[in-house]
């Protein structure tokens, strides 16, 4: 694998001198975002002309291909769908909440794809849709949601951690998990997901610090969808982006408009590609709008205006991505018939398996708190069991 | 390419590094041969040797424990012998040497992590409440969490504030924690190799008054009592509380620091005519209900001794299960002697605060004794 993205023939890591004399920058230049958001495709669908990218020297992306592209759209379609079922079957009382990333799509997707199958993501509760993209089940993945065990899938066999409440405690994981591989020298890069309100938690903090200092293979990736709840961006963080905020841990930060797909491929995939070379990790924060509620429990009405959420619903980024695809000539009437279709096939997978009560069963309550049970634990299973016979005497 | 790092000690150096370790190895071999003096220290740091030597997963970081090798030196040596990959310090965050450590066990490595001091333990709270305990139970088991978090424990060294805590009862309030806290040289080894050898997390507190205490052990053969027991998928000391001092009278519970408090105690009280049974907990989490109860059904009395503030405390659910488990054998109310539920004191008031031997005795007075 060469040093860096290009370079054929390197043979040792890159670090940040090497990646910065490849692209002819600063170390300051390198490290700094670029001066605004990268956006490759407008919000009407159009390609920007490369001057009008937002980028730099050094921080120029190339167009991914036109098959990354479609795979990625397919996504989009599916995570538009899967949101918008989950939103409908909690309405219809078969989960007990979902915390929808309708809106968001474009970064839930772009993050999966950039991955390799070897590659490790780190989701948080609002990131199903990112899990799914990764490949685990769509079903396992809300079990959580449904209610019947903490977490549905294991995450060894997709190398995805399970989606995380506690706020940005899974940055550490990742950079636990990116660490172990590089001692045993195995080149998986770990993407870490958190939200604008997060990234003021000290594990953020904590997280971006070690892996800058053992020069991990860890791309934290922000989704800065402008509110925490009810609390908006600016009362958080008076810093001049949140992807500034890497400059002080020595690291890499790049802003990206996360509502265009094809800008988040291009940006996502150039930090996995530096990250798997031994350049370090880096942060990328996508700006983006929740689009609903936070979960179906909160009254967004409450903290923001209506004009806000429309002048919002104007950058949708599958609205966009379709209008270029199209554009581009990729996506004929045969194709968004086929991938409409995939998208509906997932829908009723997730509408079959919640209609559904699985039986849950009391005592596994007890099953998986050790490796083996204690004699405590033995003790209250079987009063538990007892009372459970009992029960069943009675009917 | 990515740095090729390996977790192999001998693959860190040259062949002259490996073949020192080979020659450093005989030494202590020859050196260990029989029952020797050796520190509590000097237990913990081979017993961390013998396990980094035994697998390349295990892995020791934390503040201080590289080049310094701690600052009570339980590390000491091993960064040298075995690589700055498997025996590093970290930046300094706490929930981010236990966060860290969990995301490496999610990737196959066993890491046995060092706090600093009891209270530094607190900023990793969550990572360990929320993450470390939950994880097997949160995947159904798919994800075990094989990590051992070191933290030297509790006070009688005359530390200042933030360095003597009691902090048991948090850790073993949590499900999904283990809890071990040994109080000889012999179970320091002994219960370091059988705390890296479980699958579930453990908060193994060393008490920090017995670093420097020595006892006549030989750790050859402590060695292979834990390989044989290994082995055999059998454990020496988890889940089993040992008899510390045989006794019929009555009986006195104790843990990590309060032991040798304990045995002092039961030393005078052999004086006076009075045998006392001494049992030392070891471990907390899972709790030897049997061994606690057989001795206290055999004395009929029971006092519970620990440093920790007494209310809602590791001593008070002992003493609520001697009364649940041996109610019709107890002559006496089960009391406690504990530390008072105040903050721990400065250096100069600590020995007002610390369980006692004249303390212990006279609440052994208390017993009902019917003479
Ligand atoms: C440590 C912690 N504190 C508080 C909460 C409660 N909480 C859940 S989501 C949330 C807002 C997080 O906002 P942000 O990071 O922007 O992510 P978003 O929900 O917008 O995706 C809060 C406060 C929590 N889950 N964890
Ligand atoms: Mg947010």
């Amino acid at each position: 694998m060469s040093a860096v993205p290009g370079e054929q023939h390197a043979t040792e890591a890159a670090d940040l001198d090497t990646v910065c004399r490849h692209f002819g920058i600063s170390v300051e230049d390198y490290l700094l975002p670029s001066r605004g958001q990268i956006q490759i495709v407008d919000e009407t669908g159009k390609l920007r002309p490369a001057e009008d990218q937002g980028t730099e020297p050094g921080h120029e992306y190339p167009l991914p291909d036109d098959d990354t592209l479609m795979k990625a759209y397919e996504q989009l379609v599916i995570g538009r769908r899967v949101n918008d079922q989950n939103s409908a079957l909690v309405r219809q009382g078969r989960m007990a909440v979902y915390p929808s990333s309708h809106g968001q799509e474009a970064c839930q997707v772009a993050a999966a794809l950039c991955l390799g199958a070897d590659d490790w993501m780190f989701p948080t509760y609002r990131d199903s849709v990112a899990v799914m993209a990764k490949g685990v089940d769509p079903l396992e993945t809300m079990i959580l949601f449904r209610g019947d065990w903490h977490g549905g899938y294991d995450p060894r066999k997709y190398k995805v951690g399970i989606q995380s409440t506690p706020l940005t405690t899974q940055l550490l994981h990742a950079v636990g998990v990116a660490h172990a591989a590089k001692l045993r020298g195995e080149d998986t890069v770990v993407l870490a997901m958190c939200g604008d309100g997060a990234t003021s938690e000290g594990d953020f903090h904590e997280a971006l610090n070690f892996a800058a200092v053992f020069n991990l293979p860890v791309i934290f990736f922000v989704q800065n969808n402008q509110y925490a709840i009810s609390v908006p961006l600016a009362q958080q963080s008076v810093a001049p982006s949140l992807a500034h905020k890497a400059v002080g841990y020595g690291m890499a930060g790049e802003r990206v408009d996360g509502n265009d797909l094809v800008a988040l491929m291009a940006v996502l995939g150039r930090a996995v590609e530096l990250a798997r070379t031994g350049a370090g990790p880096l942060l990328v924060e996508a700006h983006t709008y929740r689009m609903q509620a936070h979960t179906n429990a909160d009254d967004a009405t409450r903290y923001r205006q209506d004009a806000e959420v429309q002048a919002w619903q104007a950058k949708d980024p599958l609205n966009r991505m379709t209008a270029y695809l199209q554009g581009k000539g990729l996506l004929d009437d045969p194709a968004s018939e086929r991938i409409a279709a995939h998208a509906e096939e997932t829908a009723k997978a997730l509408r079959d398996g919640l209609n559904q009560d699985p039986e849950v069963d009391p005592l596994e309550l007890f099953q998986h708190v050790y490796a083996h049970q204690t004699p405590q634990l033995v003790e209250q299973a079987a009063l538990l069991a007892d009372e459970l016979s009992r029960e069943g005497d009675a009917k | 390419m990515s740095p090729h790092i390996t977790t192999s000690s001998e693959a860190n150096g040259n062949v002259s590094a490996a073949t020192a370790q080979a020659t450093v190895r005989a030494a202590e071999r020859a050196e260990a041969a029989g029952p020797k003096p050796v520190t509590f220290a000097k237990a913990l740091n081979t017993a961390l040797a013998d396990a980094m030597e035994a697998d390349a997963a295990v892995v020791l970081f934390g503040e201080d424990i590289g080049t310094l090798g701690g600052v009570f030196r339980i590390t000491d040596g091993l960064t040298a012998r075995f690589g700055e990959q498997r025996c590093f310090d970290t930046p300094l965050a706490e929930s981010g040497i236990a966060g860290m450590a969990i995301g490496m066990a999610i990737n196959g490595m066993r890491p046995v992590i060092e706090m600093q001091f009891d209270a530094f333990a607190y900023p990793a709270f969550e990572q360990i409440a929320s993450h470390l305990a939950k994880m097997r139970n949160r995947t159904r088991g798919a994800l075990d969490m094989p990590v051992v978090i070191r933290i030297p424990y509790a006070g009688g060294i005359g530390g200042v504030e933030h360095h003597c805590d009691s902090s048991e009862a948090y850790y073993a309030h949590t499900p999904g924690l283990k809890v071990m806290t040994p109080s000889t040289v012999a179970d320091a080894y002994t219960m370091m190799r059988e705390a890296i050898d479980s699958d579930d997390p453990i908060v193994f507190l060393e008490p920090k008054k017995l670093y420097f205490s020595k006892d006549p052990v030989d750790l050859d053969a402590l060695r292979a009592e834990h390989d044989a027991a290994a082995s055999a998928g059998g454990h020496l000391t988890e889940g089993r509380a040992a008899i510390a001092r045989p006794g019929t009278d009555a009986t006195l519970i104790a843990y990590g620091p309060s032991v040798s408090t304990a045995l002092a105690a039961a030393e005078a009280a052999a004086q006076e005519g009075r045998s006392l049974e001494v049992i030392d907990v070891r471990s907390i989490v899972p709790f030897d209900d049997e061994t606690v109860s057989a001795s206290v059904r055999k004395t009929g009395r029971a006092v519970v001794i620990a440093e920790a503030p007494g209310f809602a405390s590791v001593a008070s659910e002992i003493t609520a299960r001697v009364q649940e488990r041996c109610f019709h054998s107890l002559a006496a109310p089960v009391l406690r002697v504990t530390g008072f539920d105040v903050p721990f004191p400065s250096p100069k008031l600590e020995h007002y605060f610390l369980p006692s031997v004249d303390r212990i005795l006279d609440t052994v007075d208390l017993l009902q004794w019917e003479d």
